[in-house]
């Protein structure tokens, strides 16, 4: 009785086992990787065909902020360049607006602060799992793309970083349904002060119903594109090309 | 097997074959044991980008964590090697087979009466006498009523119901919590939950009664005689125990 109980526990248990194991077998054909990669698709399809365009992400009270909104990602881009831009306050740093707009921009921060500002607290979730409460302000990105006369063929807006990886400069992109939603800003504050260097000084996106890789800090450049395939890689941020995070963050 | 059996002079004591599992209930058990599988393996995956639980509505480093989760070991974790990217792609994948498999288990279920014909329990059927008699029969191995052999037991009913009506439903408002995208889409479902890590603390808590309730399962398949209570979910044909 024992040991046949024992052979059908083996078989039973060993079944589940094969199939943890096998799920990264299977993955290495092609074709199985793509059906686990539309998963990304069915989400993106759901979540909007459930959500409204404008639906709000929640806001929260000030007493409901995090004590500590910690750092995370890339805390101090040390570059050089970056360094000089810091020792003087950022007076040198410009935005570059472009790619399929009308009118190119250059924006001071000074002038991005002339822009209407919108003040919100709001939730981070980080991909990893954790969560912190904490207060921007900025201008709605809409407003900012709106002013460079962004074209009609444009369908993302792609965002250069002052920080590298690889090597490279940091980037991620949205579609102009997250990019002219009117909680997308590009913050340059912060719980009530300037933005700091470890939250991505002087300029962060902040793109609220999408995961924490997504609200790319220290914003150097913003490109409306027609396609992402010549963007890096061709997935449409740095994440999403080298370790395969859904370009959709929105779960 | 039953053809080999030597006929018996009598013809009597036949080992008695009925049908057990409607095909409702075999197709979306094969369906959902391989999406909870894959959702309880990518999910340890998860846990280990940060194994840290929190009640409220934040909750990271310095906040106060309620539970520290062990790192979970690479052979119950989809994939092995930590991969975080992989483990929230096999995650939200089998999460909507899990979801939408349930939906149609459930209009399966109440459409077939299944659910009001074996899963539905009556008051006298809790009372301690009748718990009691219950308890003493599972501890003698003895999981069928010989009148009515193709009736679940009180436990069974208990259990399935639990599974079925809380813990699944449960991991699924849980989970659907935890988008950024969906708490702009149903901002009450994190009224309701108290906060998304809180909902993070649920949905952890409901996965591991799921994995309970997975282990209890095949032991009891096991003791109960793993050839016939497979079959009988594959086939839906069961051999009424002696």
């Amino acid at each position: 009785m024992i040991p046949e109980l024992i052979r059908r526990r083996a078989i039973l248990t060993g079944g589940a086992g094969l199939l943890l194991a096998g799920c990264d077998k299977i993955i290495q054909q092609p074709t199985a990787r793509k059906i686990l990669f539309a998963g990304e698709d069915m989400q993106k399809g759901l979540q909007r065909a459930l959500m409204d365009r404008g639906a709000l992400a929640p806001e929260y009270r000030r007493d409901q902020m995090s004590p500590v909104f910690r750092t995370n990602g890339t805390r101090d881009p040390g570059t050089p360049e970056y360094r000089a831009l810091v020792e003087n306050r950022f007076q040198d740093w410009r935005l570059k607006v472009g790619g399929l707009v009308g009118t190119p921009l250059s924006l001071s921060l000074r002038q991005i602060g002339e822009f209407p500002a919108r003040r919100q607290i709001t939730r981070h979730d980080c991909v990893e799992g954790w969560s912190a409460i904490g207060e921007w302000t900025g201008p709605m990105l809409g407003n900012v793309l709106k002013a460079a006369n962004i074209s009609d063929r444009a369908r993302y807006v792609v965002f250069t970083c002052a920080d590298l990886y690889g090597g490279q400069p940091y980037y991620e992109s949205l579609d102009l349904i997250d990019a002219f939603h009117p909680q997308t800003i590009l913050a340059w504050g912060m719980n009530g002060r300037m933005l700091d260097v470890g939250h991505g000084a002087p300029l962060r996106l902040r793109v609220e119903r999408q995961l924490g890789y997504k609200h790319a800090k220290y914003l150097m450049r913003i490109d409306a594109v027609d396609s992402l395939s010549n963007i890096g890689l061709g997935k449409g941020g740095y994440w999403e090309d080298h370790v395969d995070y859904d370009w959709y963050a929105g779960i | 097997m039953e053809s080999q059996t030597p006929p018996d002079p009598q013809g009597a004591d036949r080992p008695r074959v009925i049908r057990r599992h409607g095909v409702v209930t075999r197709v979306w058990h094969w369906v959902n044991a391989v999406a909870v599988l894959i959702l309880l393996g990518s999910g340890l995956g998860i846990s280990n980008a940060h194994p840290r639980l929190y009640w409220g509505r934040y909750g990271a480093n310095f906040d106060p964590a309620w539970a520290t989760l062990p790192r979970f070991p690479r052979w119950l974790t989809i994939p092995a090697n930590y991969n975080l990217a992989i483990s929230r792609r096999w995650h939200l994948l089998f999460a909507l087979v899990l979801g939408f498999g349930l939906l149609a288990y459930m209009i399966g279920g109440l459409v077939t009466r299944h659910f009001q014909r074996d899963l539905r329990i009556r008051g006298r059927e809790l009372r301690p006498t009748a718990l009691w008699a219950d308890l003493k029969q599972h501890l003698a191995f003895r999981f069928h009523d010989p009148r009515d052999p193709r009736a679940y037991n009180l436990f069974q009913k208990l259990s399935y119901v639990l599974v079925l009506f809380v813990a699944l439903p449960l991991a699924i408002l849980t989970g659907i919590a935890l988008s950024p995208g969906m708490n702009a889409a149903w901002p009450w479902v994190l009224e309701i939950l108290g906060g998304r890590q809180s909902a993070r603390s649920i949905h952890f808590i409901t996965a591991s009664v799921l994995a309970l309730f997975t282990i209890v399962h095949l032991v009891l398949v096991i003791l109960a005689g793993a050839g016939n209570e497979v079959r009988s979910m594959i086939t839906g044909r069961w051999r009424v125990p002696e």
